[in-house]
């Protein structure tokens, strides 16, 4: 079931056209990666979920229905600039912004409070936020977007700033997040991030969508019939490859194994070329090389922008 | 409305928690008082240091009927002394030596020698004495010569002196008595403040939305409320720390003034009550006591028509409050930098500070065009007509400019509120006006 849709939704700015006809769906309790460059308009399309900007054309759909004022409780935004008031106490401020989000007081607090034990931050409570590094202030952004339960979260970059251990928890809490019902929309530059948590992709480049759908589809969708196989004892094959219609692409030598990448040019299937080598020497791994998302990522959007490209 | 409640309750709550309003608020009062009263009651302490003053009089008309006062003696001494007191002025046992020369008369110059700045009362005290001598002098020679014995009586009976007294005359014809000071005194105060709090509860406006654009704190905030909703929020609020900042000075300056009054001039209270129960008991005495200078400023300022000067404030506290404040929240979400601010201040200020320099004309001439039309701009009515309301203002004069005002409040709320939505996340961008009016055109 979808939870989020988005019908050809144009947005433009004076001289400038931030989203171009860009239709996304989401499903229910999955996590979405929202991909592109910066200034792409991914930041633009997170506004207009969260009500902070109205599209031009287009639908907004939350719930199957059309998106309304009052949705922005069931939705918990992290945003990628992101900050509180310094001067104001942890718990206090905690309290009001999820207050604002329209928790009653003690709902509020029951909440604050399950969330605090579970990161073991209750002792900052009556501290003042500036007495806090920008790492523990992460922490209490996180709470702040989940507390009061919303079925779509928004993460902008939600791991810029945490040191690895604590990425790490939060990556948890969001895949745990996930598990209880709720559905992600996750955007990053981060592509290791993406290959981990993320079940779909839309990739906008430009203001417009340029790819879209599972990570694994579009990974498979980007792959170059390419293979590595690694052997022992050196034995020298580049001609075994261009004589079977094989393209050498990377070889290298270290010790006693040599590493050998190499793409299927003509419709010669892998699985010959292996029962070849199985004779001549000892096979150590053989596996088809997947992109990337990083990759697929770089490949996809020079393909997209052939000039921006010249100029780097 | 809920949500506005929450942002009004924090905005407010925060700043009147803040130690520097607890202490701004319980200190200005105090210094009010400390600068204006205490001096005021330190010169009225009597001079009770006993004093001698030697008396060289070359004329020997003088020095014997120069009568000792409570704290002030004089003694005569010969030429000698005086001349062995003027090589050594320090050792000598007098205050001060008064040199009366033999051509005192003639020239109407002595000299009183010390070897300290002497004090404005002693010699206010004996140029008086002096003074007094002389004259008496010089008139019984004139009443000799004239051959009328009492001439002084009837001289003093010539003198006269006018009390002009100010009425306004009401349509029903019923004259009040009014007084062009106190209506001066109020309008320049009721502006005064008005402007003061405009301008420094304005600026934290914009200081408070400056700190949510760089804290970064308003994407989170405007993805719960709308952006109209925190801005109102915001203005409401610190308006309210503004009036509760206003409320407690006038209540402490109250008090501070009502118990400086009994603890330092007990006599004084107790004098305006006596008055004030003989003009009770006796109406005939009522006259009489309205010569006492405090009765008659009581008298007059209840002459005002005060319900309506304190309508007025408030409306124009208010409405002076909202269409600065909208503004500089408009200026404080346009820029990134306290630097920028500064120079988009200025435009929107300038009205403001306008006014309170045509204040003194307007005070001067409240009936004048540069009243009537300063009265009459949004921009400068809230300060203009204050000034001009203890005076009496025509009332459709009043209720125009009062429409005006809220039309423009309107009117600037709508176009500070685009501005707002609009810059408060926008970032890194220099802002100048030229952009900030195509922001007007955008629908967000």
């Amino acid at each position: 079931m979808e939870i989020f849709k988005a019908t050809q939704v144009v947005k433009d700015y004076a001289g400038h056209r931030a989203l171009d006809e860009v239709s996304l769906s989401v499903k229910d309790q999955s996590i979405f990666g929202l991909l592109g460059p910066n200034g792409a308009g991914k930041t633009t399309l997170i506004r207009i979920i969260n009500q902070i900007t109205a599209p031009d054309q287009g639908e907004i759909e939350l719930f199957g229905r059309k998106l309304k004022a009052s949705d922005i409780q069931h939705i918990g935004y992290l945003p990628e600039e992101r900050g509180l008031y310094k001067k104001m106490k942890v718990g206090e401020q905690a309290l009001y912004l999820a207050q604002l989000k329209g928790l009653s007081k003690h709902d509020a607090l029951k909440g604050l409070k399950y969330w605090f034990e579970k990161f073991e931050i209750q002792p900052w409570w009556n501290k003042k936020v500036e007495e806090l590094s920008k790492g523990m202030q992460q922490k209490i952004q996180f709470v702040i977007t989940v507390v009061h339960k919303p079925k779509l979260l928004i993460f902008d970059e939600p791991f810029s700033g945490f040191d690895p251990i604590n990425a790490n928890l939060l990556k948890n809490e969001i895949l745990n997040l996930k598990e209880q019902g709720a559905t992600i929309i996750f955007s990053t530059h981060n592509m290791a991030s993406v290959e981990e948590v993320c079940d779909h992709i839309a990739l906008i480049n430009r203001s417009k969508k340029i790819l879209d759908g599972p990570i694994d589809d579009i990974k498979e969708r980007y792959k170059q019939d390419i293979y590595e196989v690694e052997t022992s004892a050196p034995h020298d094959v580049t001609a075994e490859f261009s004589r079977n219609g094989f393209q050498l692409i990377d070889y290298q030598l270290k010790g006693q194994i040599q590493r050998i990448k190499f793409q299927v040019v003509n419709e010669t299937p892998a699985n010959a070329l292996l029962q070849h080598l199985m004779e001549k020497m000892e096979i150590r791994s053989f596996r088809e090389v997947i992109p990337s998302m990083n990759e697929v990522f770089i490949q996809v959007v020079e393909q997209a922008n052939p000039k921006k490209q010249a100029h780097a | 409305m809920h949500k506005s409640f929450l942002i009004l309750k924090r905005e407010y709550l925060t700043r009147v928690r803040k130690k520097s309003f607890i202490i701004m608020t319980l200190l200005v009062p105090f210094l009010f008082a400390g600068f204006t009263i205490l001096p005021a009651w330190l010169a009225m302490q009597d001079d009770e240091e006993q004093r001698t003053i030697g008396v060289y009089d070359a004329t020997s008309q003088f020095d014997q009927r120069l009568e000792n006062t409570d704290f002030t003696n004089f003694h005569p001494i010969q030429k000698a002394e005086f001349e062995s007191i003027q090589q050594d002025i320090k050792s000598s046992k007098y205050y001060a030596v008064l040199h009366i020369p033999e051509d005192i008369v003639a020239t109407s110059r002595a000299r009183l020698l010390s070897d300290k700045q002497v004090t404005f009362d002693i010699k206010n005290m004996i140029g008086g004495k002096l003074e007094n001598l002389i004259e008496a002098d010089k008139k019984a020679v004139i009443i000799d010569e004239s051959g009328i014995p009492d001439l002084e009586e009837k001289l003093a009976a010539a003198r006269t002196r006018i009390q002009l007294e100010t009425m306004k005359v009401d349509e029903k014809g019923s004259a009040v008595k009014s007084s062009t000071e106190i209506a001066m005194a109020v309008g320049y105060a009721a502006g005064f403040i008005i402007y003061m709090f405009v301008f420094i509860y304005g600026a934290m406006v914009m200081r408070g939305v400056m700190e949510e654009k760089t804290s970064r704190i308003v994407e989170v905030i405007i993805s719960s409320v709308k952006p109209t909703q925190l801005m109102f929020g915001k203005i409401v609020g610190i308006g309210l720390v503004g009036l509760t900042q206003l409320v407690f000075w006038l209540i402490l300056i109250f008090l501070i003034v009502s118990g400086l009054q009994v603890v330092l001039a007990p006599d004084q209270a107790e004098l305006m009550q006596q008055s004030q129960n003989m003009m009770a008991a006796n109406p005939q005495l009522q006259g009489a006591a309205q010569e006492n200078a405090v009765l008659n400023i009581i008298d007059l300022v209840g002459n005002l028509n005060i319900p309506l000067i304190l309508f007025s404030f408030l409306f124009y506290f208010l409405g002076g409050f909202l269409i600065y404040s909208s503004l500089m929240g408009a200026v404080g979400a346009a820029v990134d930098h306290e630097e920028e601010a500064q120079q988009l201040m200025l435009p929107v200020t300038i009205p403001l500070i306008f006014s309170i320099i045509i204040l003194f004309p307007v005070v001067k001439n409240p009936e004048g065009a540069l009243a009537f039309w300063a009265s009459m701009v949004p921009l400068t009515s809230p300060v203009i007509m204050m000034v001009r309301v203890p005076y009496g203002v025509p009332m459709w004069e009043l209720l125009l400019s009062m429409g005006i005002l809220i039309v423009s409040i309107y009117g600037t709320i709508w176009v500070a509120g685009k501005i707002y939505r609009t810059g408060i996340l926008m970032y890194g961008k220099k802002v100048n006006f030229k952009e900030i009016v195509k922001w007007l055109f955008y629908h967000n």
